[in-house]
């Protein structure tokens, strides 16, 4: 028993020493968040406490736990309380299979893409659960919202994963960014990045595509009727979701922990780091796509995934695929 | 192992709990998750008999897509519900007896069939045509055999789920009158000339401007 027990608090000892990076990068990232857009926008942004405003978040974090979370009476109360727990659960799970760096991954499992793209499924489940239990009608309408439009976009982002596993030839993610050595995949599938780009945003429910909260007509959507803390886990779900989706566009198309160029500045720099500054650039995209756009009519949206990515991404999938078979470029033979 | 051993029944437990609480809970959203936690421990499962793939498009299919739609479906019910309390279960005369005790005596015996041609045949793995190799993943292993050996089944049972979903659409839709459409073409393509007309207004009379 002694044996398990060590493996056990080795295991734990991993989880904690990724798990609580993670956390407080998403209470930066929010902070981040929030400064890029007053930016944009001419403001200066949470700039009192701490350096910068660094400690805003913290501060937010501290209002929230002293508030009082109110559960409405009419809610179904197991579902109500569950909802938060499963988004911030499924954000937080996924983060065992992204590499960091060479053989510095937690779980370096065969079929690591389906794994986040199940668990990025799954999400969908927080929001309608919560949506549900509220027993009110605009979170009813922000939850069926949010369904039809992750649904819809998780096919389209689903097609384009096939697209770069053509390319690649393995499910593991670190054969994924191994496979980018030489070339990185933005480059041939650079309509793809685009598209998988924007089907990301729909997927996290980020502006443009912020449907499932709406603040004008559905007044937040199916967190409206959460408070203090509850809320403040549906907020650190949602944001740790987003940080997950830029890790995978960078794992996917901008080639990882790898460095852009093989030469010595830059190789000196060491893996992990490349993750972050790339997860930050993609992540500084999109901060800068919510100052900058307006929301989407919800039926524009559903013409967008179906009528539009669907079936360029199908087309791009065709191509790929006869393009490595002419030039007998295909992987795993 | 012991470890193993253990996850074995504590997901095997959850996946024979859930199943049952799908038919006794009252609130159908309730079965719904219970439906949807049935797969997940199912999914699990799958994953430690080392059928990672199938795991995984498990939870992809059957919970990410499927159980959606379940749920949205259900929940819709649910509105209606609150509203007329017509979908409540209630004595109806025992009228559904008959047929539900046919379909489950149906499906009871042919559990019997499979459990009982697996008892009779304790040899399958080894009878069974293709090799299994331990060293390929078994995502390529997969795809061996679904895109050489049963290509034209797969291609068949992908045929037979595109006419069912163009069926379903054909049946289902209905041509609605007064539904205002957009053209992105008619709109984008709009020019200065047809949007704006400049008039001459004459002193104390107007313009009719749709004549």
């Amino acid at each position: 028993m002694e044996s398990y027990f060590s493996i056990l608090l080795t295991e734990v000892y991993k989880i904690l020493f990724l798990l609580i990076p993670v956390l407080v990068s998403v209470a930066m990232i929010v902070w981040l968040d929030r400064r890029v857009w007053a930016f944009v926008q001419k403001r200066r942004g949470p700039n009192v406490v701490g350096p910068f405003g660094l400690f805003q978040s913290l501060a937010d974090a501290l209002k929230y736990i002293f508030k009082e979370i109110i559960i409405p009476a009419s809610s179904n109360k197991l579902v109500f309380v569950l909802a938060p727990v499963v988004t911030m659960t499924l954000a937080l799970i996924s983060w065992a299979v992204i590499p960091f760096d060479e053989d510095f991954v937690l779980a370096d499992i065969n079929v690591g893409i389906l794994y986040l793209f199940a668990v990025s499924s799954l999400g969908v489940y927080g929001i309608i659960m919560g949506g549900w239990a509220s027993n009110s009608k605009y979170p009813f309408l922000g939850a069926i919202r949010s369904a039809a439009q992750m649904v819809s976009y998780e096919v389209s982002i689903g097609v384009i994963i096939i697209n770069v596993l053509l390319c690649v030839g393995s499910l593991n993610l670190s054969d994924i960014v191994m496979a980018q050595q030489n070339l990185w995949f933005v480059i041939p599938l650079f309509p793809m990045f685009v598209i998988f780009f924007i089907s990301a945003l729909a997927e996290t429910n980020r502006p443009p595509f912020d449907l499932p909260e709406a603040e004008a007509e559905l007044v937040a959507g199916y967190q409206t009727e959460y408070s203090g803390m509850m809320y403040a886990m549906f907020w650190l779900g949602e944001y740790a979701n987003i940080l997950l989706m830029c890790a995978m566009g960078s794992v996917l198309f901008l080639g990882g922990w790898l460095s852009p160029i093989d030469i010595f500045p830059f190789n000196a720099i060491p893996g992990p780091f490349w993750l972050i500054f790339k997860i930050l650039f993609l992540f500084i995209l999109f901060a800068l796509v919510k100052a900058t756009v307006p929301r989407y009519r919800y039926d524009q949206l559903m013409k967008l995934g179906w009528k539009i990515f669907l079936p360029f991404s199908l087309f791009y999938v065709v191509l790929t695929s006869s393009f490595l078979l002419y030039f007998d470029l295909l992987p795993g033979k | 192992m012991i470890a193993h051993t253990v996850f074995f029944y504590i997901f095997s437990l959850i996946a024979i709990v859930s199943a049952v609480m799908v038919t006794v809970s009252k609130n159908t959203v309730h079965s719904v998750f219970f439906l949807i936690l049935d797969f997940i421990s199912i999914s699990c499962l799958f994953i430690m008999i080392g059928a990672e793939f199938l795991g995984m498009i498990m939870l992809i299919v059957y919970v990410g897509a499927v159980a959606v739609l379940f749920l949205f479906v259900v929940m819709m019910l649910n509105v209606a519900e609150q509203k007329g309390q017509w979908f409540s279960s209630r004595w109806d005369g025992g009228t559904h007896i008959p047929v539900g005790l046919l379909v489950s005596l149906i499906i009871f015996f042919e559990l019997i069939i499979v459990i009982g041609g697996w008892k009779y045949k304790p040899d399958l793995l080894n009878s069974l045509s293709i090799n299994i190799s331990t060293d390929v993943t078994n995502t390529r292993s997969i795809g061996n055999v679904l895109y050489t050996d049963y290509i034209h089944l797969f291609q068949i049972s992908g045929m037979i789920l595109l006419v069912a979903m163009i069926g379903a659409i054909v049946l289902t839709y209905r041509e609605r009158a007064g539904v205002k459409r957009q053209s992105y073409v008619k709109q984008i393509s709009r020019e200065r000339d047809e949007g704006v007309d400049l008039v001459e207004a004459e002193r104390n009379k107007g313009v009719k401007i749709d004549a």
